[in-house]
């Protein structure tokens, strides 16, 4: 049987708990508070907006990976969505049946590369992550070429309406992520073994391949089906 | 030989017996019955989200249809993992009707947020030993998402064994929810089938 490589558990559990503290005096009450006071169409429009402002780094990354199609269908989502979509404000790409977006990270990349995954660890404030992933997010700052082109302050819209748009989402999905942190018997593994499993989604491609059959061994623990690199 | 002992003979006895007792349908899944089992899962469900019921009775829809198209028995075993090699058959059943139900309940009362909301299944692709139906699920103000259902003839019936939304599976995080609840009561089954009970 297989269990999540997470060395630093006990360390991971105090930052959880502080995460948990934090959540709960600042992060839910004011996602709470946004969904409550921005109309759902604005919401909206922010959430675009940061998504396609995201893009350019995600067609950085593909070419990193060597993933020409996924640069070439980005970039087309990006044109449409800032032209036609003013901005990236609405979203004629998806009207238009375009390819989702990417979404691709460095932390995909550095997979890509055959970077080892490292042990799991919970960020502050960030959350969940392995060290890989952890690497990744911090590259991810400088990759998007958005940054160098615009002129502060215009330079840190995108990473303000991103964070706007994390806490509309921590609002809208609240009772979600409420029953994840709060009404688990362990609101840690919880979280956990989610982050693994959605992160495999994502390095997958929307594949994931790595369950195995209950059938031919119902007692096996699942866990341990669940590949862990 | 401790190898050959009346129980490992008996039991492949049964199995032998079991395997030539199932009916020939049982090993000719296909693409098309796959997809028609979720169909009307997800024709079933979508009913449920139009009824605009109450809540309780939007429960126990849900329960009822979980429990007609899902394969409960080994989806409740293997949330128990290795625990279930130590339990009774009797732990197992009641272990079993108290996990329908938590899920039910559990699963169930977020019907609310899918109202106004509809599910499409998308297509079908066979992955191991099973079928992975893949459907996308559209709800009011929000980017559509994906949700898999994996269908197995295994148990002797068309079922699905799991429902894995953008790559998380339903059994693997109630299985490590299972785990968590069971350590907390010092690997009590039968606390846990209580509690379980009244959870959701």
């Amino acid at each position: 049987m297989r269990e999540p490589f997470d060395p630093n558990e006990a360390t991971n559990r105090k930052i959880h708990k502080f995460n948990l503290g934090l959540d709960r005096a600042v992060v839910r009450p004011a996602g709470k508070g946004y969904v409550a006071i921005i109309p759902d169409d604005i919401e909206t429009a922010v959430g675009r907006f940061a998504f396609n402002l995201s893009i350019p780094s995600a067609v950085v990354n593909n070419v990193l990976q060597g993933n020409m199609r996924g640069a070439i269908q980005d970039t087309a989502r990006f044109v449409v969505n800032t032209t036609v979509g003013l901005g990236g404000i609405f979203d004629p790409a998806t009207e238009m049946n375009m390819p989702k977006g990417t979404d691709a990270d460095f932390g995909q990349t550095l997979y890509v590369w055959g970077v080892p995954e490292g042990p799991y660890i919970e960020l502050p404030v960030l959350g969940p992550a392995t060290h890989r992933r952890a690497v990744g997010k911090v590259v991810d700052v400088f990759t998007n070429p958005i940054t160098y082109l615009l002129e502060a302050p215009l330079s840190y819209l995108g990473t303000a309406t991103a964070l706007a748009a994390r806490l509309g989402d921590r609002g809208r999905y609240a009772k979600t992520i409420d029953s994840i942190l709060y009404e688990s018997a362990d609101g840690y593994a919880q979280a956990r073994s989610l982050y693994y499993q959605n992160r495999r989604f994502k390095l997958g491609n929307g594949t994931n391949d790595a369950y195995s059959d209950p059938y031919s061994d119902p007692y096996n623990d699942p866990d341990g089906v669940l590949i862990y690199e | 030989m401790s190898k050959f002992t009346r129980r490992r003979v008996l039991y492949t006895g049964f199995s032998t017996l079991a395997l030539a007792s199932l009916p020939i349908s049982a090993f000719a899944l296909t693409k098309e019955r796959a997809r028609a089992l979720i169909d009307q899962v997800v024709s079933d469900i979508n009913k449920v989200i139009k009824s605009g019921k109450p809540l309780n009775s939007m429960i126990a829809d849900f329960e009822r249809i979980f429990a007609t198209y899902a394969d409960v028995n080994i989806i409740a075993r293997s949330t128990l993992g290795p625990d279930a090699r130590r339990a009774t058959n009797a732990q197992i059943n009641a272990y079993t009707k108290a996990f329908r139900g938590y899920i039910s309940r559990k699963y169930g009362k977020r019907f609310n947020e899918f109202v106004g909301g509809r599910i499409e299944v998308d297509s079908v692709q066979k992955v191991k030993s099973w079928y992975e139906v893949k459907s996308t699920v559209y709800l009011k103000g929000q980017a559509p998402f994906e949700v898999k259902f994996l269908v197995s003839d295994r148990s002797g019936k068309d079922l699905f064994f799991d429902m894995v939304i953008e790559g998380i599976s339903l059994r693997l995080s109630e299985r490590t929810e299972i785990g968590s609840m069971l350590d907390k009561r010092n690997g009590n089954i039968d606390a846990l089938i209580a509690d379980l009970r009244k959870m959701g």
